[in-house]
């Protein structure tokens, strides 16, 4: 029997832009088991909303991520708007699903982009910055802001966009979804993607289901779910399809991330054509009483919002399920047996997001 | 429109009963969450399709435990062990127990207490001090 060794993995790593630490229980070259330690970035977010008025606690919301930034803050008004039993504007839901979708394109681009780094793809990861770019562009003209958007408020957004900046940001995101197709097709069709990503990662739809997966990890292992489909913001109003692949193993995955862009810019797409005239701002009366769990689709999977108030200006609880700490069972039930080599890809393949896991 | 969600309150005991009923049911465990009032308010969630669920325990703040889910649940480990470590509180029959590793906050128990608590003259529990 091989000897085994505890290679530490992170909390620096190339393919890590945050820090994780794994210790990989190994004999010779094959992972055995799989520990995990978080608390590198933990800042206790959850615990602010104690001190924090709760409209000012949005803002807090927001930074709990840097990349998913902006549905972090809209779910946590969603949450508290139902509480207080605020009945958004339309035109507020549309504008809120508009920035929820450019927030998912530039999030799974990013991802597209290191995971294609992480194999020395670096044509690959240039290229599909490059498009992410636009639609930064496209956020920071319409927002102001670049990483943090600051649009969700609680009642509404916090600035309106004219019809004009809408229709030429939608051109913009057309010609940014051509370039995008003709990369996908590299993704889709490279014998060294293909290589170095079929049959790595299994995943099977039990385990999945069994282990708490959620968002592409659980679509890429065949479970056609969204959480879009309950409709909240806009999403009653557009046509959601869950892109679901049954391959179980990384390309699944990253297949799924990929359509899902192709998604979003449709979406996007229908929604700059459907969006109806009107306020965007529905004023708050009082103070937060009583609680509600909110469930949305973020870039990474289902998010879930706990707030609880108690008739106060702060509030008693808020708690953050992010889908990233939701795919760390599915993530070690993957590493064991893999090859060393490949537990920075895998650890990839869930496009994890430590600032969210951790809050 | 907003999707119904339904809260069951139980007794502790009760726990284990209701869980596997859920996983007989094909429930997805969603998430499981603690909030420190003048007892520890824990809320297990599930969800099948679009029906909603939560399940609410409470346990006191002094020597706060409750059995492990993991039996029916295994990646209820995830959740657990961080409540261990933010809250204190403990699973008897963790099938994974990473024994207060897996958040390595500076602060032991940071959530152990809360301002709300504090300002409303309740006992503090665990061993942070706000």
């Amino acid at each position: 029997m091989a000897e085994r060794t505890v290679i530490p993995f992170g909390p620096q790593h190339p393919v890590l832009p945050e820090p994780i630490h794994i210790d990989l229980v190994v004999e010779d070259e094959h992972v055995v088991e799989a520990i995990p330690s978080f608390g590198f970035i933990h800042r206790g977010l959850e615990k602010l909303v104690e001190k924090k008025d709760f409209n000012e606690f949005t803002y807090v919301a927001e930074r709990v991520c840097g990349i998913c930034s902006y549905i972090h803050g809209m779910g946590y008004c969603q949450a508290v708007e139902t509480v207080m039993n605020i009945e958004l504007p339309p035109r507020a839901k549309y504008l809120r699903t508009f920035w929820a979708e450019l927030s998912r394109a530039h999030s799974h681009l990013l991802w597209a982009g290191l995971l294609a780094d992480s194999f020395g793809f670096e044509n690959l990861f240039m290229q599909c910055w490059q498009i992410r770019e636009t639609i930064l562009d496209v956020v920071e003209e319409t927002t102001g802001g670049r990483v943090i958007f600051g649009a969700a408020k609680i009642g509404g957004v916090r600035r309106d966009v004219d019809a004009d900046t809408l229709k030429r940001c939608a051109a913009k995101l057309a010609d940014a979804a051509r370039s995008f197709e003709e990369l996908k097709r590299v993704f889709r069709d490279d014998y060294s993607v293909k290589k170095r990503l079929c049959g790595v990662g299994m995943l099977s739809r039990d385990d999945a289901w069994r282990l708490g997966a959620v968002g592409p990890t659980l679509r890429g292992s065949g479970v056609a779910t969204d959480t879009r489909l309950e409709g909240y913001a806009a999403y009653g109003d557009l046509k959601i399809q869950p892109i679901v692949e049954t391959a179980c193993d990384s390309y699944a995955r990253c297949m799924v991330r990929l359509h899902e862009i192709t998604q979003s810019f449709e979406l996007i797409q229908e929604i700059v054509a459907r969006t109806p005239d009107g306020p965007v701002f529905e004023k708050p009366k009082g103070y937060p009483n009583g609680e509600y769990f909110a469930r949305l689709e973020q870039p990474r999977g289902e998010v879930i919002y706990y707030v609880k108030g108690n008739g106060t200006k702060n509030l008693s609880r808020f708690r953050v399920r992010t889908p990233t700490f939701a795919n760390i069972p599915p993530l070690l039930h993957m590493l064991q047996g893999c090859e060393l080599a490949d537990v920075g890809l895998l650890v990839l393949t869930i496009d994890p997001c430590i600032s969210c896991a951790e809050r | 429109m907003i999707p119904t969600q339904v809260t069951h309150d139980i007794e502790p005991g009760e726990l284990l009963a209701r869980v596997a009923a859920y996983k007989r049911g094909d429930w997805r465990l969603v998430q499981i969450c603690a909030t420190t009032l003048d007892v520890f308010e824990m809320n297990y969630s599930f969800t099948r399709g679009a029906e909603f669920e939560h399940v609410r325990v409470r346990i006191p703040l002094e020597n706060p435990s409750v059995p492990s889910i993991t039996g029916e649940y295994f990646g209820a480990f995830a959740y657990e062990n961080e409540m261990h470590d933010l809250f204190g509180i403990q699973f008897p029959g963790l099938k994974l127990d990473y024994c207060g590793n897996f958040f390595k906050t500076s602060v032991k128990k940071p959530f152990a207490t809360s301002m709300c608590v504090i300002q409303a003259g309740a006992p503090k529990g665990g061993e942070a001090r706000g």
